[in-house]
Formats: C-alpha cells, sequence, structure tokens
C-alpha cells in the first residue's frame, strides 16, 4: 500500500478508491442536498405562513409551481413536502451521515489502511451520485416530482391521474431510491466486513470505540432492510408500468373505473415501514455513536456505562426490526396486531433511557472543554430527550388515534430524529474536520452556529406539538378552510419566523467549512487530545493511512483522567502501565 | 432588482465574515497562540450560554403551555374518547415531569462541571448498582404504561355494537359522503363497478337492503347511541379524522375499514362551551392529492328527537335511484 502509485486529478478526487476522499465525496454531496431541502421547507414555511401569498423565494421555483397570482400551487406544496422528506431522511441523514462518518471512521479508528474493497466503496459513491442526479432532474420534469408524501403511499403515487406528480416525477423517485439502495447496499456490506475482518492487533469488539459500533450496527440494520424497500418499490414499479394489481384495488378516477383488482396497499405500508423504522435507526444510531464518542472527548471523562451503551444499540437495533407495524395503527390493521407493536415499540423507551442517563452521568463531575462539537453533542443529547420523550405518547396505539398524521407526530421525528441526526453530524464534522482536511474550523463562528441553530431549531418544532394536539393534520397547503384552526394561524407565523431565521445561521456554518478548507488555521495531530487510532495518522492525507506499520491496540478507547497517568488522556496504543488495571 | 440587492447582501455579509475571522486570525498571531484552540474563557461563556439558553428553552416551553392551552381540542366528546384523555393526562403527565426533570439537569451539569485549566475530570466508568437501578426503574414505569394503554386501546376498538347505528363514510377525491343504513340497520351491497350517474357510491340497487338507505352529504347522530362508521374509498387512501370524538380511520381502496364510538354531547352543548362556531367536522387526515388541505364533512350530535325528525326528512334512495 505505501508503495506509490501516481495520482491524477481523476484518480484523486472523483474516481477515488481512498475511503477518506470517498468519505469527502459523500459529505459534499449531503450538504448540497441540505441545502436543497433546507430550502424547500423555507418555501413551504413561507406559504404556511402567508397561505396564497407571492413570496419572493418563490423566484427559486421552476416555472409553472407558481400561480399567475403569485400563489404557490397546492400540488407543487405536496412536491415540495414531499421531496424535503426524500432528501432528508435518505439523502442527507442516511447517505451523508452514515456515508461520511462510516467510510471516513472506521479504517482509522479500527487500524485499518481503507476499506475491505475500495473498489466497491467508490461504486457506492457513485451509485449515489447517480441517484442525486436523477433525484434531482426529476424536479424540473412535467407535472413535477413525486407528491404523494415521502411515504409514497399508492394509490396516490401509483395513478398520474391523482396528482401531476405521480407521472415522470414518480417514475423517476422509483429509479433513483433503486440506485441510492444499491449504493448504500455496497457501503453497509463493505462496512460490515472491513468492522469483522480488518481491525488491527489489540483491536477487539471490546475495545470498539462506540461510533465504530453504532456505525456497524447501523450497516447491519441498513443491509436487512433496504432490499425490502427495493422489492417494495418494484412492486410499485409494476403496478405503474405493466398493470399488475399488488397494491391497487377497487379504483375509479376521473370518472374511469381502472381494471386493478385484488390488491392491497397496506401491503405496501407494511413493505415500506419495514425498512421505514429501521430506517430511522440507520439515521439515528451514528449520531448517536458520533456523540458518545464526542461527549468522552470533551468531558475529559470515559463514556460512562461502555458495556451498557453497546447493549443498548443493540437492543434498539434489534427492537426497530418489530415495530413498523406503529405506522400503521390507523390504517384498518387487525386492532391486535396494533397492541402487539405498541408493546414493542414502548419498549425501546427503555435502552434509549439507559443512553441518556449515560451521558448524564458521563457529563457529571465532568472538565468540559466547549468545543462546538461539544456544544452540538450535547444539543443531540436534549433533542433525543425532549423528542424521545413524546414517543410515548405516539407508540401507543390509543393515545395514536388522535395524534396520528397531525403536527404532533411531525414536532415529534424532527426533534427526535431529525435534530439529533443533524445534531451529530454537525459535531462530527466539527469534531473531524482537523483530520478531514487537515485545517480547523473556526471557534467562535462554530459557537454563534450551535447557539443560533438551537434556539431556532426549538422555536421551529416545540410549537408544533401544540398544532398537532389541536388537532391540525399534517401536509395541509393551509389551515385556513377549517374555522377551528383559525387560531393557529399565530403559532403558524413564529414557526415560520424561526425556520428562515434557522436557515439563515446554516450560512455561517457554510461560510466557515468552506473558508476553513482553504484558510483555516493548521490543525495539529490530536488537536482533541484524543485516545482513539484516527488521531495517530499525519495530518497530510496519504492512502493506507499509517505511512508504517499499523499501530496496536494496547486498551480501551475511553481512557481519560484516569488516576496514575501524566496526562489526561491515553492514547490505545500506549500499552499498560505495570498493575494498570484495563478499565 | 430586489434579487441583485439579495445577492449584494449576501456578499457584503461574506466579505464581513472573512475580516471577521482575519481579524481574530491575526490577533492570535500577535499574540502567539492557537486561535481555535478552547480556552478557559470560552468554557466560561459557553457554560453561562447553557445556563441561560437552555433556562430560556425551559421558559419558552412553559410560555407555550400556558398561552396556548386554550388551543389544544376539548376535552373528548365521546365515551372511548373520555378513557383515552385520561391516558393521555397520565402520560402527558410522566413525560413533562421527566422533560422537566433531565433537560434542566442536562444544562446545569454543561454549566457546572465547564472545564478550567488544571483541574481533572473524575474517572467514573461504570457502576453496576446505578445502571441496574435506571434500567429497572423505566422498566417498571414502561410496564404500567404499556398495561393501561392496551387496556385503553382495546376496550376502544372493541366496544359493544349490537344496536349501533351503521352508517358508511365514503371518501373520493375531496370529499365525503355518508349513508344511512336505514330502517332495516344493513348497507346495501355496493360495488366500485356499479358508480355511474347518480349513483355516486356504486350502491346495488338490486339488493334489497339498499331500498331504504339514505345519502347525504352532512351526518347527524342522535346522542348517547352508538355509532358504526365502515368506511370506504373510491380513489386513493383517505383519513376520517373526527378529532373531537377521538376517532380516526384510514379509508383504503379496495379494503373495508369501521370504527366505533357513541357521542356524549350534542352540538348544541358544544357550542355553549367552546363557543358559537364550533362544528363538529370530519377532516381528511391522509395525504390525498391537491385539495386534501380541504376535505371536510359536519357532524351534528344531536338529541333523539331532532335526529329522528331529521332522518325521516332524507329522501332513501328508493326514492332517488330509479331501478334498473
Amino acid at each position: 500500500m505505501s508503495d506509490h502509485h501516481k495520482e491524477t486529478f481523476i484518480t484523486k478526487y472523483i474516481f477515488c478508491q481512498d475511503h477518506k476522499m470517498i468519505a469527502k465525496q459523500f459529505l459534499l454531496t449531503g450538504m448540497f442536498m441540505a441545502i436543497v431541502g433546507m430550502l424547500m421547507s423555507a418555501i413551504f414555511r413561507v406559504q404556511l405562513a402567508n397561505p396564497g401569498e407571492y413570496s419572493a423565494l418563490y423566484n427559486l421555483l421552476p416555472g409553472g409551481w407558481v400561480s399567475a397570482e403569485g400563489a404557490l400551487n397546492p400540488d407543487k406544496y405536496l412536491a415540495l413536502v414531499t421531496m424535503h422528506g426524500t432528501i432528508l431522511v435518505f439523502w442527507v441523514l442516511t447517505a451523508g451521515l452514515s456515508g461520511t462518518f462510516a467510510n471516513f471512521l472506521i479504517p482509522l479508528q479500527i487500524g485499518a489502511r481503507d476499506m475491505a474493497s475500495g473498489f466497491i466503496n467508490m461504486l457506492s459513491y457513485w451509485f449515489f451520485f447517480l441517484a442525486t442526479v436523477i433525484l434531482m432532474s426529476s424536479i424540473y420534469v412535467e407535472g413535477g416530482p413525486a407528491s404523494g408524501g415521502w411515504t409514497i403511499y399508492p394509490p396516490l403515487s401509483a395513478l398520474p391521474q391523482a396528482i401531476p406528480g405521480s407521472g415522470t416525477g414518480m417514475t423517476l423517485w422509483l429509479l433513483s431510491i433503486t440506485f441510492f439502495i444499491v449504493g448504500s447496499l455496497l457501503g453497509s456490506l463493505n462496512y460490515i466486513v472491513t468492522i469483522l475482518n480488518l481491525r488491527t492487533k489489540g483491536m477487539s469488539m471490546k475495545r470498539l470505540p462506540l461510533t465504530c459500533w453504532s456505525l456497524f450496527v447501523t450497516a447491519i440494520l441498513g443491509v436487512l432492510s433496504f432490499p425490502v424497500l427495493l422489492s417494495c418499490g418494484l412492486l410499485l414499479l409494476f403496478d405503474r408500468s405493466f398493470g399488475t394489481s399488488f397494491y391497487l384495488s377497487d379504483i375509479i378516477i376521473n370518472g374511469e373505473a381502472l381494471h386493478f383488482a385484488g390488491g392491497s396497499p397496506i401491503l405496501f405500508e407494511h413493505l415500506f415501514w419495514f425498512l421505514g423504522h429501521p430506517e430511522v435507526y440507520i439515521i439515528l444510531l451514528p449520531a448517536l455513536g458520533i456523540v458518545s464518542e464526542v461527549i468522552a472527548v470533551n468531558s475529559r471523562k470515559p463514556i460512562f456505562g461502555y458495556k451498557a451503551m453497546v447493549g443498548a444499540i443493540l437492543l434498539i437495533a434489534f427492537l426497530s426490526f418489530i415495530v413498523w407495524g406503529h405506522h400503521m395503527f390507523m390504517t384498518g390493521m387487525n386492532p391486535f396486531l396494533g397492541s402487539v407493536f405498541t408493546f414493542t415499540t414502548l419498549l425501546i423507551a427503555i435502552p434509549s433511557a439507559v443512553k441518556v442517563f449515560n451521558w448524564l452521568a458521563t457529563l457529571w463531575r465532568a472538565n468540559i472543554r466547549f468545543t462546538p462539537a461539544m456544544l452540538f453533542a450535547i444539543g443531540t443529547v436534549s433533542a433525543f430527550i425532549t423528542g424521545g420523550l413524546t414517543g410515548l405518547i405516539l407508540g401507543d396505539s390509543a393515545l395514536d388515534i388522535n395524534v396520528h398524521d397531525t403536527y404532533f407526530v411531525v414536532g415529534h421525528f424532527h426533534i427526535v430524529m431529525g435534530l439529533s441526526a443533524i445534531y451529530g453530524m454537525f459535531a462530527g464534522v466539527y469534531h473531524w474536520f482537523p483530520k478531514m482536511y487537515g485545517k480547523m474550523m473556526n471557534k467562535t463562528l462554530g459557537y454563534f452556529h450551535f447557539w443560533g441553530t438551537f434556539i431556532c431549531a426549538y422555536g421551529v418544532f416545540f410549537p408544533m406539538h401544540f398544532l398537532g394536539l389541536a388537532g391540525l393534520p399534517r401536509r395541509y397547503y393551509t389551515n385556513s378552510s377549517f374555522p377551528m384552526f383559525d387560531g393557529l394561524s399565530d403559532i403558524n407565523e413564529i414557526i415560520t419566523f424561526f425556520a428562515l431565521a434557522g436557515a439563515i445561521v446554516q450560512a455561517i456554518f457554510i461560510f466557515n467549512f468552506v473558508y476553513s478548507i482553504f484558510k483555516g488555521t493548521k490543525a495539529s495531530t490530536n488537536p482533541w487530545k484524543s485516545n482513539t487510532l484516527e488521531w495517530t495518522t499525519p495530518i497530510e492525507r496519504i492512502h493506507g493511512n499509517w505511512p508504517g506499520d499499523l499501530p496496536v491496540v494496547q486498551r480501551w478507547a475511553y481512557d481519560y483522567s484516569k488516576p496514575g497517568m501524566e496526562e489526561d488522556y491515553v492514547p490505545q496504543t500506549v500499552p499498560l502501565k505495570e498493575g494498570e488495571e484495563d478499565h | 432588482m430586489t434579487n441583485l440587492l439579495f445577492a449584494l447582501v449576501a456578499l457584503l455579509t461574506i466579505a464581513a465574515l472573512v475580516q471577521l475571522v482575519r481579524v481574530n486570525e491575526l490577533l492570535s498571531e500577535i499574540t502567539n497562540r492557537d486561535t481555535n484552540a478552547v480556552t478557559d474563557d470560552d468554557n466560561q461563556k459557553n457554560g453561562i450560554l447553557s445556563l441561560i439558553i437552555g433556562g430560556g428553552f425551559i421558559a419558552f416551553v412553559i410560555w407555550q403551555m400556558v398561552t396556548w392551552d386554550h388551543f389544544l381540542l376539548p376535552p373528548a366528546s365521546s365515551v372511548h374518547g373520555e378513557e383515552i384523555d385520561a391516558l393521555m393526562k397520565v402520560s402527558m403527565t410522566l413525560i413533562l415531569i421527566m422533560f422537566f426533570l433531565l433537560t434542566p439537569l442536562l444544562f446545569y451539569f454543561a454549566y457546572k462541571y465547564r472545564g478550567r485549566e488544571g483541574r481533572t475530570a473524575y474517572f467514573f466508568a461504570h457502576n453496576n448498582k446505578l445502571e441496574v437501578a435506571w434500567t429497572v426503574i423505566p422498566t417498571i414505569v414502561l410496564t404500567a404504561l404499556i398495561i393501561y394503554g392496551l387496556r385503553t386501546w382495546d376496550r376502544a376498538m372493541n366496544p359493544d355494537i349490537s344496536d349501533a347505528t351503521v352508517i358508511e363514510v365514503y371518501s373520493k377525491q375531496f370529499d365525503w359522503t355518508a349513508r344511512y343504513s336505514g330502517s332495516d340497520n344493513i348497507l346495501g351491497a355496493s360495488d366500485y363497478k356499479l358508480v355511474e350517474g347518480r349513483n355516486t357510491l356504486g350502491v346495488d340497487v338490486l339488493d334489497e337492503n339498499s331500498a331504504d338507505d339514505i345519502v347525504v352529504r352532512e351526518v347527524h347522530l342522535p346522542v348517547n347511541k352508538s355509532v358504526l362508521l365502515k368506511f370506504r374509498s373510491r380513489d386513493v387512501i383517505h383519513s376520517a379524522f373526527l378529532p373531537h370524538f377521538r376517532v380516526q380511520m384510514n379509508c383504503v381502496p379496495g379494503l373495508s375499514t369501521q370504527f366505533a364510538f357513541t357521542p356524549t354531547k350534542t352540538t348544541t352543548q358544544m357550542k355553549e362551551e367552546e363557543g358559537d362556531d364550533f362544528e363538529y367536522v370530519l377532516l381528511c387526515n391522509k395525504i390525498c392529492g391537491s385539495a386534501h388541505f380541504n376535505m371536510q364533512m359536519k357532524f351534528i350530535v344531536e338529541s333523539e328527537e331532532e335526529y329522528n325528525k331529521w332522518i325521516s326528512s332524507q329522501k332513501t334512495l328508493k326514492n332517488t335511484l330509479t331501478l334498473k
């Protein structure tokens, strides 16, 4: 590996097989998509605050989305909501988060020269890239992009007569998600194999940093659940294009009785959520892993209850496969099944609570260093508490009757999944930026970014609980059609104000990111005084990560402030002292 | 012109940010310190900020609870709804206690244990007693909550429907229609292929049960009498949501779904309590197309006499649909 082969621009930056470069490719693509998804939300938030009124932001939209009077078309509002969901769930928080940090951290933290297969890893990114291009192009086709919600329930998503976006836009959505899944599976298989086979000497699973543990389990979740979404999507494609009736039956649309007979949309929902629920943890677990690492490093303390943390990750992952029905309490599914899913769903609160308590115990009597990464990690814990608790309401089928599909759900998942994961992602970027680019990000801008985001995000999502408890359904173009919701327009205006302010705050991050790549101050080898192996590599990016032999691991990753040591950290490569206990 | 102005403002902001960062960097060169290393001063400031902003968050939450309380749905107007509300109260109390305990603790810890040069953190890797405690206690609490929840769910889903009035609720893009089962309390058979002209619900007119069925665009219910809603959809999935009754069920093409409940308060009574513009309303709560946001039907709960008077003034299918 260390023998030099000539790198051209193309092999170094484009068709690159080095895991560190692929990680950056995922990160940049994910950031680009995050900006697109965020702008979409800004646009539909403006519509919700001023229904039917013109806004300068609409200039960003393709022609034909806005009426002659300057109002956003209702079906295009749904297109924006659908694409926002799709982009954030899959492109930003799955590929952007897992893709970036699994690629970057796994080989560096387990002491491997690269992924098990660099070539497959490269393919994984390029399938993702292709998926991105197709998804973006679907915005500009006739009828607009998919508009049936990110959950694409048929028949709405199957019939172009039902909504314009279910025409070419929906076909492209399915095509795009197919490539996305292929990319994701190639990546996940690689992550699993790499962690199982390429750990350096001494790096037993018991010494694996929690980041790697969570990325490992995430990859397993992906491999087990994404193929189900693929088959789910293929069957939908068949119904749409070849006249099969997997999901469709007894339909009249535009006065025309369709031939479909015997299919069931409920089947689609089962298949979709069999991926859909593990997907939540595919998004969340990497963020929780990153947060555990960042909290330990910056608390200068070992993560509290390492074994319990690993156990909690495993238990959450297992449970995530048997709770999908909690998205379907109101679909007409047998109420007994509802009981089963309520039971399994509420059980998830136990490992989740353990994680929260363990983080709090880690902070207790710590010596906290407030890097921007640490602030975002604390933000994640806060969001995980706030959003996780409302899960006890939604997971309870009896209570779900009245909050199902209302803004209560929107508030819940944006906080527990959206904020937790995106904060985790920010924490990861701030923390490993010195390793990625050899430069430091500006800390002051980081502080502004965190506190601004923290304030705005709760300003956006917390009030949504009240909208939901007032009975307001989600995915409404406007709530002015119902007198019972008239009083809620003030809340909508507050939410939109914070949403726009929050979007502007993100510009600070983007500026800091781009500026620091080129002009940031030089990073030292181990700027955070961290124990894990990635900080033993040289600052300059080299193929194979370590210039000489691979490091040998002597201890776990969390010997911070260990009594009897000179420094408040002990890198994993330092042998145990005589008589020293291995944690 | 506005776009140009926006671009100009954006450019100037970026320029200002660059200058800000440059000044910071130059300063550090002069003082010979790494600008981006975290200092005690940073820890102090962020620790205090976490107290202020964390506290602000808690205050914001309390403010919302006080100010927006009147927006929340009024107490349930149905028998099972009252049980759901009771469970909601218990669950809400529990999560609010946890929220008001854990969130302040998190931000207090962030402040209290803010780092200082020369201080050492306490090496505390695990503690079995603590860990067992905070696994077992949540487990016990959750077990109780699960059992309570399942009991409520079971009762809501399996009420006594032996004497329930059967009404079909039919959804299509973008409106609702209802069909009363009439004096025999049995809905006539229907098939989507029979939808034609005035027979908008595809009712089989040859089925004798359909003769006394009544099709309406506004639902009247007698108070304190159980009603069984049966749902059908013509085109895509809709969801029948009656928030005041705590009733929700999807309407799925090709699948029959149902929900039974007993209304406990008349519309008049609710108008007295909630204001003159109060109405029970059925909304669509599953994304169904461009006019999803405006798919509604009025429900009116009234006394038995008023209901009987109204229903007997409605035309039966025998009178509205001619036999083929």
